[in-house]
């Protein structure tokens, strides 16, 4: 699913990966651990095809990084929960989901469902996002990568400032996501509830891997 | 292209349905900017524009005045239609999406230049009553302001776009969009002062180049938003 080498992405010059290396199955739910600046999030924008492969090389679901044209195919296919919400402010919780169904091809009859199923229905369907506690939006961003069914879910801090039921609700959605045949890699600083989620730990430092570990947690597989 | 096209523009319609802004703060700055102009230069002055032809010089100056609020006007549009997508991350969520690049351009100026049109209406309007000068041919005019509008739109949003993803956009925009519209301001002028004055050969001329800027415009900005979107 994840294959790089000696990847290397710049951001505004800087070498925010400096040659990692990594590879991760179908199935697999990985979690990146390191102090902050160490490139968890630029990992995560590489997978997901926004940020540039400057060197090295790299293959995500089997498509070259390197390649534009492939980037985009990359896009498609991969679903990325990062700090930002990825939602407009002004519109509704539902005409939110709507549009972004819609922008993504997806099924439009799943928008009920799905609204339903997160706890979005009711009354919230008709809340500006603006309006919205933080869990909330954040449950709002998990409705619009569940509404494009992923093949790889790139999670960046999900549990950052939610509540013990907004961060069993992530976890909850991450092991949904697994079962249905989905691959998960999760940037966490919350070590002691990702671990239980984990089939393996990948340490970075510097923008380089500088470990992993394996993990008990409830992929499909583990390498 | 054109289904990702309706889908872009009917979400941005939406949101200004929502937040009114266009209605709320566009339209009035745009109000008092016809207002200062007119004040700022006196009924009473009168221009010599031919041999034995005078006119008040508000009502001959009305076809620039007019269209340097409905720039102004259309500088905040732009802003805001891209200050939406960069605000939670949302070009970024445009480009997971796969939208085709082109789309999204054509998506965006199309709502631009809807809200400017419904903009110009009032602002006309207003322009009419305060500064007081004839109408020989209002289909000229129609034309003019339907060209000029797609024209002005297709630049704007080209360089919107390069400018959403600086920090500095806010002051970047007017920078990098008043020198490449300053041919469509200078021809929407033209044409505008020949509907409403005459000759009339002379404006539909003008507003052939009109139609012109707004092709090349538009041309430009379809083949160029992608490369523009990712270095946003």
């Amino acid at each position: 699913m994840v294959n790089l080498s000696g990847a290397i992405s710049l951001i505004g010059g800087f070498p925010a990966l400096a040659g990692v290396d990594l590879t991760v199955d179908d199935g697999e739910i990985v979690v990146l651990r390191g102090p902050n600046g160490a490139g968890k999030s630029t990992l995560l924008r590489l997978c997901a095809g926004l940020a540039p492969l400057n060197g090295g090389s790299g293959t995500i679901l089997g498509h070259d990084l390197a390649s534009r044209e492939r980037r985009r195919r990359i896009r498609r296919e991969t679903g990325l929960l990062a700090h930002q919400t990825f939602l407009y402010d002004e519109l509704t919780v539902e005409d939110n989901l709507r549009f972004w169904a819609k922008a993504n091809r997806a099924d439009p009859s799943t928008v009920e469902p799905i609204l339903d199923r997160l706890d979005l229905g009711g009354r919230l369907r008709t809340v500006k996002i603006s309006a919205l506690s933080a869990g909330q939006r954040r449950r709002a961003s998990v409705a619009v990568m569940v509404c494009r069914r992923p093949k790889i879910w790139l999670l960046d801090e999900p549990h950052a400032g939610l509540d013990q039921a907004g961060r069993d609700f992530i976890d909850e959605i991450v092991r949904h996501a697994v079962r249905f045949g989905a691959t998960v890699i999760i940037a966490s600083h919350d070590h002691g509830r990702v671990s239980n989620l984990a089939t393996r730990t990948v340490h970075l430092v510097g923008g380089m891997v500088t470990g992993a570990e394996d993990g008990q947690g409830e992929g499909r597989s583990v390498s | 292209m054109f289904r990702d096209a309706w889908l872009m523009a009917s979400k941005d319609l939406r949101i200004e349905r929502a937040t009114r802004v266009g209605t709320g703060q566009i339209l009035p700055f745009g109000g008092l900017v016809l207002i200062l102009f007119g004040l700022a230069i006196s009924p009473v002055y009168q221009v010599t524009v031919a041999v034995g032809v005078r006119r008040p010089m508000l009502a001959q100056a009305a076809p620039g005045l007019f269209w340097i609020t409905v720039l102004l006007a259309a500088l905040l549009a732009l802003g805001r239609s891209f200050a939406v997508e960069s605000t939670d991350g949302n070009l970024d969520a445009l480009k997971m999406a796969g939208l085709d690049p082109a789309g999204i351009f054509l998506g965006k100026s199309a709502a631009v230049a809807a809200q400017l049109l419904a903009l110009q209406l009032v602002l006309g309007i207003g322009a009419f009553i305060l500064y007081g000068p004839p109408l020989a041919d209002p289909v000229l005019l129609l034309t003019v302001v339907i060209l000029a509008t797609l024209g002005i739109t297709a630049a704007g949003t080209v360089y919107a776009a390069v400018a959403s993803g600086l920090r500095v956009r806010d002051t970047m925009v007017p920078l990098l969009v008043l020198p490449v519209v300053a041919p469509v301001l200078l021809a929407a002028t033209k044409a505008t002062e020949a509907a409403l004055f005459g000759p009339l050969d002379n404006g539909w001329s003008w507003a052939m180049l009109l139609g012109v800027f707004a092709l090349l415009y538009a041309g430009v900005g379809m083949l160029a938003f992608g490369p523009i979107m990712e270095e946003s």
